[in-house]
C-alpha cells in the first residue's frame, strides 16, 4: 500500500476518533483527555530527546510552570491571587461567571506556554551548550528543584498547593477538555510534522547523529538546540495548563512538578513507541497510558511493580521502540519509501 | 603577490607538558593544493584543530582571507569557507545521503528562517551531481552509517564540496581506500580545485599521493616545521627522509 495514504488513514482515523470521542467512549472521557495530553508529552520530548538527541529529564518542569502559570493568569485576571490562595481556593467570595471561566482559559493556555517557552529559552542557553550525557544530568535536577520552589511560594499556595478555578455548573468541562486537550494533539502532531519536513529537521538530525560535525560544517548548533527546546516547552506548557485545569487541584510536587512520575513516563512513551519518529511517540503514548490504567486497575497494589517490569522489558527488548522495531524488520514498508524518494526526487530534480 | 588565503603565523599549542605545535608557521596561496606531511605525532591533525577554532591557540595568528581568526570558534569559522574533514570519518550515520548532502548546504546567508523552508526546496540537482562526482549516486538513499568506510570518506567529501567552502582541510583523504579508488579519489581532488576553485590543504601520510597531487609540501616532525619545498624539493630532503625513517 501507499505510504503516503497510509499516513493520511491513519490520521483521518485518529481525528474522527477524536472528534467523536464523547459519543464513543463517554464513560471514559476524562482519561481519553489525559491520554491526548500524554501524547503531546511524549512528542514533545521526543522533539530534543529524539530528533535531536539530547536527552531531558528535565521537560516536566515546563508542564509544571504551564500549569501554574495557566492558573495564575486565570484567578489573577478578576481576582487577587495571594488572596485566592491564602483561601485555598475554596470560599463563596471567590466565583467565575462563564465567560470569566472561558476568558481566564482562553488568556491563561497560551501564557502557560510561553511562560514555559521564555523558561526553556533561558536555561537552554545556560546548560544546552553542555553535550549529551552531561545535559541528561544537568536536567536531572530541575524538576527536583522546581518542585521545591513551587513548594516554598506563598504567592502560589506553596506546599498546599493551588485550586483551578471553578467554572460555573452550567459548562460541562468535562466536554470542554476533553476537546482542548484533543485540539493541543492535533496541533502539536501537525505542527511537528510540518517542523520535521523543513530543513530545520534536518538540522536538529544532523546534531543527533553528529553534534562535532555539524558545527564544523558551519551550523548553528546551540541556536537549534535552544530553538528546539524551546518549541517542545511551548506545546508542553499549554498541556500543564489544560492538564491543571483538568486535575482541578495543583500540588507542586505530585501534578505539577511530577518528575519520578511525568517526566520518567514521558521518556519511555517516546522510547517505548521509538525515539526519534514522527509515530513513535504517539503510539508509544496510547500503548504506555492504556497499560498503564489495566494496571492500576486490574493490578491495584502491585501496579508499580507491573510498571517497573514493564520498563525493563521496553529498554532490554525494544530499545529503538516499536516503530524503530518494525522499520528494522521490514524495512521496505516501514524505511524512507520510494514514493518519498521519489516526490523528493522531481520536486527539486528538473 | 597578493596576500595568502591562509596564513599561520607561528603558531604554538601545548597540551599540558607536551607541545603539540611550536612555532609553526604557513601560508597557502589561492588555488594552491598545498600539502602537509609527517611521521605520527608530528602535530597535524592539532595543526588542523588550531586553524579550524576547534580548540585555542597559545601563541600566534591565523589569518583567512585577510581576517583574523585566531580567536574564532569552529562554525563561525566554517561560515567564512574555511572546512574541514576529520581523520576520523564523521557523517550523520542515520540520515540518507542525500539527507546528510541537503543539511550541508551552506548555511552562510541563510538566516534562522531560511532552515523552516522545506528540506527538498534547494540544492536536490546540486546534491545528486555530487554525488555522481564521487560515485554514490546509486546509493543515494541508503543510510549513510550503512556505507562502507570508504564510501563515507567520498561521502564527507562530497558534503564539503557542496557547501562550497573557499578552502578545503582534508585531513587524509585517503587512508582507509581501497587502492584501486585512489587514484580516482586524486583525479577528484584535482577537479574539485580546478573547476570548483577550492583551495585544498591535504595532510596525507600516502607519498605517492601527496607527490602527485601537491604543488607545495610542507613537513613537520616532533611539533615543528621540518621542510617545506616543492614535491621534488621535500623527497630529496635528507632531513625529510631522517624523519620518517626514524633517524633522529
Amino acid at each position: 500500500m501507499n505510504r503516503r495514504l497510509a499516513n493520511v488513514i491513519a490520521i483521518v482515523a485518529l481525528g474522527v476518533i477524536g472528534i467523536l470521542g464523547p459519543w464513543l467512549f463517554p464513560a471514559h472521557l476524562s482519561q481519553f483527555s489525559k491520554l491526548w495530553l500524554f501524547i503531546v508529552l511524549a512528542l514533545t520530548w521526543d522533539l530534543l530527546g529524539g530528533q535531536t538527541g539530547y536527552n531531558s529529564f528535565g521537560n516536566v518542569v515546563f508542564f509544571g510552570i504551564g500549569m501554574y502559570a495557566a492558573a495564575v493568569t486565570q484567578v489573577g485576571l478578576y481576582y487577587p491571587v495571594a488572596a485566592y490562595t491564602a483561601a485555598k481556593g475554596g470560599g463563596t467570595e471567590f466565583v467565575f461567571d462563564a465567560a470569566q471561566f472561558y476568558t481566564g482559559l482562553a488568556l491563561g493556555l497560551p501564557v502557560g506556554g510561553l511562560l514555559a517557552a521564555l523558561a526553556a529559552a533561558a536555561l537552554g542557553m545556560v546548560i544546552l551548550g553542555m553535550r549529551g550525557h552531561y545535559f541528561a544530568i544537568a536536567t536531572l535536577g530541575l524538576a527536583i528543584a522546581a518542585g521545591e520552589l513551587a513548594a516554598g511560594w506563598e504567592y502560589i499556595g506553596a506546599g498546599s498547593g493551588m485550586v483551578t478555578p471553578t467554572p460555573p455548573d452550567t459548562i460541562d468541562t468535562t466536554l470542554l477538555f476533553y476537546y482542548l486537550s484533543f485540539a493541543l494533539a492535533a496541533v502539536t502532531f501537525g505542527f511537528l510534522a510540518w517542523l520535521y519536513s523543513t530543513r530545520f529537521g534536518l538540522a536538529i538530525n544532523a546534531i543527533r547523529d553528529d553534534e562535532d560535525k555539524a558545527e564544523a560544517m558551519g551550523h548553528h548548533t546551540t541556536r537549534n538546540k535552544v530553538v528546539t527546546w524551546t518549541i517542545s516547552a511551548f506545546f508542553l506548557g499549554v498541556a500543564g495548563g489544560i492538564f491543571g485545569n483538568l486535575s482541578k487541584f495543583i500540588d507542586p510536587i505530585d501534578v505539577a512538578f511530577n518528575g519520578a512520575e511525568v517526566g520518567v513516563w514521558m521518556i519511555l512513551m517516546a522510547i517505548l513507541g521509538g525515539k526519534g519518529t514522527l509515530w513513535g511517540p504517539v503510539i508509544g503514548a496510547a500503548v504506555f497510558y492504556v497499560t498503564k490504567e489495566l494496571f492500576w486497575t486490574y493490578l491495584l497494589g502491585w501496579q508499580r511493580v507491573a510498571l517497573g517490569a514493564l520498563i525493563v522489558i521496553i529498554v532490554v527488548f525494544f530499545p529503538q521502540g516499536i516503530v524503530g522495531w518494525l522499520k528494522e524488520r521490514w524495512p521496505e514498508r516501514f524505511g524512507p519509501s520510494r514514493e518519498e524518494m521519489e516526490a523528493a526526487d522531481a520536486k527539486g530534480g528538473a | 603577490m597578493t596576500q595568502p588565503l591562509l596564513d599561520v603565523r607561528n603558531v604554538s599549542k601545548a597540551f599540558g607538558g607536551v607541545i603539540a605545535n611550536r612555532n609553526i608557521s604557513l601560508k597557502v596561496n589561492r588555488g594552491q593544493i598545498v600539502g602537509l606531511i609527517g611521521p605520527n605525532g608530528s602535530g597535524k591533525t592539532t595543526l588542523f584543530n588550531s586553524i579550524v577554532g576547534y580548540h585555542p591557540i597559545d601563541d600566534g595568528e591565523i589569518w583567512f582571507k585577510g581576517e583574523e581568526i585566531s580567536r574564532y570558534r569552529v562554525g563561525r569559522i566554517a561560515r567564512l569557507g574555511l572546512l574541514r574533514t576529520f581523520q576520523q570519518t564523521r557523517i550523520y550515520g542515520r540520515m540518507t545521503c542525500m539527507e546528510n548532502m541537503l543539511i550541508s548546504l551552506p548555511e552562510r546567508e541563510s538566516s534562522f528562517f531560511g532552515l523552516l523552508k522545506s528540506r527538498h526546496s534547494a540544492g536536490i540537482q546540486r546534491a545528486k551531481d555530487l554525488l555522481e562526482f564521487v560515485g554514490l549516486y546509486s546509493k543515494r538513499y541508503h543510510y549513510a552509517g550503512d556505507l562502507s568506510f570508504g564510501q563515507q570518506k567520498l561521502l564527507e567529501f562530497a558534503m564539503a564540496l557542496i557547501n562550497e567552502p573557499e578552502m578545503l582541510l582534508l585531513d587524509e583523504p585517503t587512508a582507509g581506500i581501497n587502492p584501486t579508488l585512489i587514484n580516482g579519489l586524486i583525479d577528484r581532488l584535482k577537479r574539485a580545485n580546478e573547476e570548483l576553485g577550492i583551495t585544498l590543504l591535504v595532510i596525507e601520510h600516502n607519498m605517492r599521493v601527496i607527490m602527485n597531487l601537491a604543488e607545495h609540501i610542507y613537513c613537520l616532525a616532533h611539533g615543528e616545521m621540518l621542510a617545506e619545498g616543492s614535491p621534488e624539493e621535500i623527497r630529496n630532503d635528507q632531513r625529510v627522509i631522517d624523519a620518517y625513517l626514524g633517524a633522529h
